[in-house]
């Protein structure tokens, strides 16, 4: 039987982060790989917005916002269950991302990535600036969702950090599934035609408006699922992770690991979550590292870091 | 030659020094501040504090012949990074305590990582809800905005005041006093008449000054804000000749704010602040004398720069940290804890700290002192 490179790929995903365990000398390494899954998926998302449409958004914090404001606020306000809300929150984000991905994916290159941040900074100014419901700048808790809890009377008893290594890790591998699954089907083919030349596509009958909306409401649920998981595992939540900063760090880790494969702009993702750890003992010149890091790679490695890999990869499946 | 020299002492001592280990285990603390990023005025001089306070407890010999190894990690102010590395701290680095939380974010981001490992956490933020309700291992140094109002309506009371004006900054810190201050205001039999508010960029608060001097009552004008919202009110207040008295928050007690307000508009303005802010004025007789007066010194020598409230803030929690450990005999964390609450009549730079199951804050009002500006300078008027 032969794989095909996408059940590789995952199945290959699935295994490093199974393993992966037996190599951590402390829990804390838990931690690290439950944030590196997190920023996985929202990078996943951004790789079906930036590299399968060629659309770019500054703003998609902003729905990482919405998705982790949700865990927190419904649960207070309506009595929802706390993963209910992030469902919530998925699904509002989609909504926004479509009433507001009509009018500026009109737009294009600079213009786009300009309203997409303006988008970004506005979701931060209310949750900073609407106390009364957001608890403003200080932020606010976040109730436990129980999933934990509900293992632990099945009789697996995970402590918090592998609790959330475990989950993130596999809402990552699930979230990576569809994504692949999307690059290989007629949606995923009709967005790489766009993103080649929209006129041409155009011409060839896509509807190029209905389908970068597409790819921009996706990328808007998996950011906004994102955003859930943080604010679940970590229960506290601030305006902070729908700031501008946020969105430059997804983009910056999409396009650093690569921008066109899932798999690459996972590493990128794990890469800019581990080096700041490391860099921990230049604490002094950690920005000027990862500075110089980026810089080297936008040199050297236009098509992102490893893109012999990706491109290996990608090659094998086809 | 000599390198080889070195190399073969720097083994050797390394050697003894393993050997030694068991019997001498350093106590491990670990820190996470935000040295860098939008609340570096308050991390970076509680960084330095912490990192020089190490120093010189470990050239005096450690704590109980025991010598400190302290971890400190730069979270930039995003809780979400301050969470990771109090997870770091307690997985990875083992650490006995820690210290930090510069942030009222930051902190509750490092909370429930401390409670859950049972490892004893002194935060260096403000707000109230660090400690109310109380959290087992959980506390705190700086003043609550709570006293500060209760300061500030104490000498009202004093002065005879029982109606007043109240302008305030709509910034996280202004908005948070002006709520603590309205919830116990009714205790000191004080009405306000006229509760304005102003945003934290304004750069002109006559629209609002002017309703307050045009309400028919007021007796004196309370301003809680941040920044430099406060020296705009206090040069509006001055350019429309109110004439009433002003009171400050502890959030401006600094020389800055004498020189942006301007020694002559700020003249006769009062506010509660720390006896740090006023070291040269303290009488020998003060119970904080030494302590202010002593890292006063040691921070200006270490660093060239002035000392701040916010280093003060890490003083303390140093200082209570290193009093409970000496008196746990241990670096079991859950004794540390217990002597962290046991403390008593601990001198720090913010006030003398007495804790207890109830309280995990452990200072009074004496923690404040009025100070009025006068000539450009402080003056204490207690």
């Amino acid at each position: 039987m032969r794989l095909s490179s996408k059940t590789i790929t995952l199945l290959g995903l699935a295994v490093v982060i199974a393993i992966a365990p037996v190599f951590f000398p402390s829990s804390f390494y838990y931690r690290v790989g439950s944030l590196i899954f997190v920023n996985g998926l929202a990078v996943t998302g951004l790789v079906i917005l930036i590299g399968y449409a060629g659309q770019i958004s500054l703003g998609h914090a902003g729905f990482a916002g919405i998705g982790a404001y949700a865990c927190a606020l419904a649960p207070v306000h309506f009595g929802l269950h706390p993963a209910l809300a992030a469902v919530l929150g998925a699904v509002l984000s989609g909504i926004i991302a479509w009433l507001v991905g009509r009018p500026i994916l009109r737009l294009k290159g600079y213009y786009l990535a300009v309203a997409s941040l303006g988008f970004g900074v506005l979701v931060s100014m209310v949750l900073a600036n609407e106390a009364a419901i957001t608890g403003g700048p200080d932020g606010m808790a976040v109730e436990d969702p129980g999933l934990r809890g509900a293992l632990k009377a099945i009789g697996i008893d995970l402590s918090n950090t592998e609790f959330w290594y475990a989950f993130s890790g596999l809402i990552l591998v699930i979230g990576a599934w569809l994504a692949l699954n999307l690059y290989h089907s007629p949606t995923g083919r009709a967005l790489r035609a766009l993103h080649g030349s929209e006129v041409a596509a155009r011409a060839v009958g896509i509807d190029v408006a209905g389908y970068k909306l597409k790819a921009f409401v996706i990328s808007a649920v998996y950011a906004s699922v994102s955003g859930s998981l943080l604010a679940l595992q970590n229960k506290f939540i601030t305006p902070d992770v729908a700031g501008f900063m946020h969105s430059i760090e997804m983009v910056t880790m999409t396009v650093l690991g690569g921008a066109g494969s899932v798999i690459g702009a996972i590493l990128g993702a794990a890469i800019l979550t581990i080096l700041p750890q490391i860099l921990t003992v230049f604490q002094e010149y950690e920005q000027l590292l990862l500075g110089l890091v980026m810089m080297l790679v936008m040199i050297f490695m236009r098509d992102g870091l490893l893109p012999s890999i990706a491109r290996r990869l990608r090659r094998g499946g086809e | 030659m000599k390198l080889s020299m070195t190399t073969a002492l720097a083994g050797t001592l390394a050697l003894v020094l393993g050997f030694a280990a068991p019997a001498f285990a350093d106590i491990k603390i670990g820190a996470t501040v935000s040295e860098t990023g939008p609340a570096s005025f308050l991390g970076d001089p509680e960084a330095k504090t912490l990192k020089m306070l190490v120093d010189a407890l470990n050239a005096a010999g450690g704590i109980n012949g025991e010598k400190i190894e302290f971890v400190i990690y730069d979270d930039g102010g995003d809780p979400n990074k301050a969470r990771t590395f109090a997870t770091r701290l307690v997985e990875d680095d083992e650490v006995v305590a820690i210290i930090g939380g510069t942030t009222t974010g930051t902190t509750m981001a490092i909370m429930p990582v401390a409670e859950d490992a049972e490892i004893p956490f002194i935060s260096l933020a403000g707000a109230i809800e660090i400690i109310d309700p109380v959290r087992p291992y959980t506390f705190k140094t700086p003043h609550t905005d709570r006293m500060a109002c209760a300061k500030i309506f104490e000498d009202m009371k004093k002065r005879g005041f029982t109606k007043i004006g109240m302008i305030s900054g709509s910034d996280g810190f202004g908005a948070s006093m002006r709520k603590q201050c309205l919830a116990i205001i009714g205790d000191y039999g004080i009405e306000v008449l006229a509760d304005e508010t102003y945003g934290p960029t304004d750069a002109d608060m006559t629209p609002q000054l002017t309703n307050i001097k045009g309400k028919d009552g007021v007796q004196a004008v309370l301003n809680p804000g941040f920044g430099q919202g406060p020296a705009i009110v206090t040069r509006n207040y001055a350019q429309l000749a109110i004439g009433l008295p002003l009171y400050q928050s502890h959030g401006v007690a600094s020389d800055s704010f004498i020189e942006l307000a301007g020694a002559q508009a700020a003249e006769g303005v009062r506010l509660p602040g720390t006896a740090l802010l006023v070291a040269g004025l303290l009488p020998e007789s003060d119970p904080q004398y030494a302590v202010v007066k002593a890292y006063k010194e040691a921070y200006e020598k270490a660093t060239g720069k002035p000392v701040s409230t916010f280093g003060g803030y890490a003083h303390d929690a140093f200082a209570i940290l290193v009093d409970a450990i000496k008196r746990s005999g241990g670096s079991e964390s859950s004794a540390i804890r217990d002597a962290i609450e046991a403390t008593s009549g601990l001198v720090g730079t913010t006030g003398t700290v007495t804790m207890s199951a109830t309280d995990h804050l452990g200072l009074d009002l004496s923690a404040f002192r009025m100070l009025e500006i006068q000539k450009g300078g402080w003056k204490i008027v207690e």
